[in-house]
């Protein structure tokens, strides 16, 4: 039997052409009033899949979520869950359950009758529907709180009443606005990989809203990356990461330093761009912007190496002034000031703890990084 | 030590107000109830004098009985001007919380921007006197009254209603005297109320309709009581709607305490007439502040 993590790993039905979504946006328009949330916008997900809708405050993905529970429908276009489409089907009876980012947890009830609601609305028998409760409480490990109202729980636990209370009625389809945004960092990142299990665990359909981007490249298969009513890329946490279609996605995922330049020759999968930071040969992720048009170099900081020498046989290299140091532990970042003026940011690991000369703050160093360590963008 | 001290002192202020302005006042109503009815002013018996020796005292004490009290349960016009006078308040509470609580909703509901005016304009009639605003509905209600011209000219009725003189009148009167004293503080539990309460509760498989009984309804338990009490108690004890806007027949116990007391000068019978009119209403004070202490808890 094949370990969770290859299931994992070997889970890519959207490469599948003729794997059937899950759910389908088509062409979806949103209107409230003259402001559009949601432009024009299709979408497919696949069963079973971790998705999360990413984004600044406003992109729309919220509105994305509301029309899939039902709460707005679209001005135009069609919304499919299984091949069916969701046009006036009320939020009771879509087969889809949501939990809001507020919780909103039903303060005159306490947890256990919280959990039971959604199974009462269905006329769940008595003995079923605790033996339900009971079983949530025990997969959220709130078995000792059964009796407790909300207002005497703390916000991780409301949260885990919340997500219980989502999944209590088996939903196919389970989405999230902003699940871990109430809670505190250290909470966060383990309520992740609690989230993911659960998924897992139930074989589960979920649909996060998160504008924490490490939170979604944690936790999903894929990620929508959204600016104003529309997605600007889909794909996976790698994709997304290490070859973004914009530099809108590569500076909302990580930071990113962008060298600005115009086209003087391109081939093989290469550009060269040409720009006042100087000249650059990097990797084309789709289509090559033509010769002569404004592009733009991106690069990770981790992916750029410091050095006082300069380095032999390296695609790109730059002299730049050591600006600011920041010490992380684990890394530190590196602010070096390029002779154009333009500040550029680079991360080294620090893999030995005693650095006998380290490089200090206005030193003049060499910045060098390979073609395939960057991408270019054309918009 | 100062500190103790001054916080003390602010907690002593309502004791202090209430002694003065309730208790004290209620003691006199209460020492004029087991007094007898004398003609004379102040008109009963006993009275007493600073130079009273003890003697004199403890004889002038042992005049007080309840006859007064006796009395009010003797005659049925009494025990029926109470029963009507809560069957009265109860009526007028059950219609002003109909009318009340879908304009509170619609309030809490109301854009934003527009609630400061919507909530200004419930607030609108207290700037003219209680007494004109009553007034201005006999001017409507009576027979050749706007009401009745108006439903005339639109070919609605043939002859006029008689609204004015009756029970009716002073159902009117009084769901419109306090209609603000429900709509507040229902608003005020609404306004409070996250609406994904509501969209969670029919994510979970409730109807609308469900959602609004099992969720805002429900959440709205602490205001709706707290407007049916505030309804409730003065209308019970009103005298100016039924005297201006009821008839001859009304029977309410406001208004039989003011023609015992100003009428027949009978201040004996009409104090105890008010103090049993404060015993009967503790009752549902007590157990409204109860419910309320109980919605308020699990509201949390």
């Amino acid at each position: 039997m094949p370990s969770l993590g290859s299931i994992r790993r070997s889970f890519t039905p959207w490469e599948d052409a003729g794997a059937k979504p899950y759910i389908s946006f088509k062409n979806v328009t949103k209107r409230f009033g003259d402001f559009t949330a949601v432009d024009n916008l299709s979408l497919d997900v696949y069963e079973r899949e971790f998705f999360s809708l990413l984004g600044p405050s406003g992109c729309g993905k919220t509105t994305l979520l509301r029309m899939l529970a039902g709460f707005e429908e679209p001005t135009e276009g069609e919304l499919y869950l299984d091949g069916q489409p969701l046009k006036g089907v009320p939020p009771h009876k879509r087969p889809v359950n949501m939990m809001f980012q507020s919780y909103a947890l039903f303060p005159h009830m306490n947890v256990a009758d919280n959990i039971a609601f959604g199974l009462r609305q269905d006329g769940m028998e008595k003995s079923a529907r605790e033996e339900r409760v009971a079983q949530m409480l025990k997969l959220v490990k709130l078995e000792e709180f059964a009796r407790r109202k909300p207002h005497q729980l703390s916000g991780g636990q409301r949260q885990r009443v919340a997500l219980a209370r989502s999944v209590a009625k088996r939903p196919k389809l389970l989405i999230l606005d902003e699940p871990l945004g109430a809670l505190d960092k250290k909470l966060r990142e383990e309520t992740q990989f609690e989230l993911m299990d659960l998924q897992q665990q139930l074989g589960l359909t979920f649909m996060i809203v998160t504008h924490d981007q490490e939170e979604a490249m944690t936790m999903s298969d894929r990620i929508a990356v959204m600016d104003k009513g529309i997605i600007a890329q889909t794909g996976t946490p790698a994709e997304i990461y290490e070859a973004p279609n914009s530099r809108y996605v590569a500076d909302f995922i990580g930071s990113v330093n962008i060298l600005e330049g115009k086209v003087v020759s391109s081939g093989d999968g290469h550009v060269e761009i040409d720009g006042p930071d100087g000249k650059f040969v990097g990797a084309v992720r789709s289509h090559a912007p033509a010769d002569g048009a404004t592009a733009w170099f991106a690069i990770r900081p981790e992916k750029m190496r410091v050095s006082r020498e300069k380095p032999d046989g390296v695609d790109n290299a730059i002299k730049g002034e050591v600006w600011d140091i920041g010490y992380l532990g684990d890394m530190t970042i590196v602010n070096i000031r390029l002779e154009s003026g333009k500040v550029v940011q680079a991360a080294m690991i620090n893999q030995s703890r005693i650095v006998d000369d380290p490089i200090g703050y206005d030193e003049h160093i060499w910045l060098s990084f390979s073609a395939d360590a960057g991408v270019v963008l054309d918009r | 030590m100062l500190r103790a001290i001054s916080n003390r002192l602010v907690i002593l202020i309502p004791y202090v107000w209430l002694l003065f302005f309730f208790l004290l006042p209620f003691l006199i109503v209460l020492r004029i109830a087991l007094s007898d009815l004398e003609y004379g002013a102040p008109p009963y018996t006993p009275q007493f004098s600073y130079t009273d020796s003890w003697a004199v005292i403890w004889d002038k004490l042992s005049q007080f009985d309840f006859e007064n009290f006796t009395f009010l349960f003797s005659d049925s016009l009494y025990i029926n001007s109470y029963l009507s006078s809560l069957q009265i308040a109860f009526v007028s509470m059950i219609l002003t919380l109909l009318i009340g609580f879908p304009l509170a909703y619609g309030m809490a509901r109301a854009p934003l921007g527009l609630r400061p005016t919507l909530l200004m304009l419930v607030i609108l009639p207290f700037w003219t006197s209680f007494l004109i605003r009553v007034y201005a509905w006999i001017g409507i209600l009576k027979q050749e009254g706007l009401l009745n011209q108006l439903l005339l000219w639109l070919g609605v009725i043939d002859t006029p209603l008689e609204i004015l003189s009756t029970n009716k009148a002073v159902y009117i009167g009084i769901v419109y005297s306090y209609l603000p004293f429900m709509v507040l503080p229902i608003y005020s539990t609404l306004e409070k109320m996250d609406e994904s309460l509501v969209e969670a509760a029919r994510d979970l498989g409730c109807t609308q309709i469900a959602a609004f009984w099992k969720i805002t309804a429900r959440l709205a338990v602490p205001g709706i009581l707290a407007g049916c009490l505030l309804v409730f108690i003065p209308a019970v004890g009103e005298f100016v709607i039924p005297d201006l806007l009821g008839g001859s027949g009304t029977l309410m116990i406001g208004k039989t305490l003011w023609i015992e007391f100003f009428n027949n000068s009978d201040w004996t019978v009409a104090s105890a007439i008010a103090t049993v009119l404060l015993v009967v209403l503790v009752v549902p004070i007590v157990w409204f502040q109860n419910a309320q202490a109980r919605a308020t808890e699990t509201g949390k």
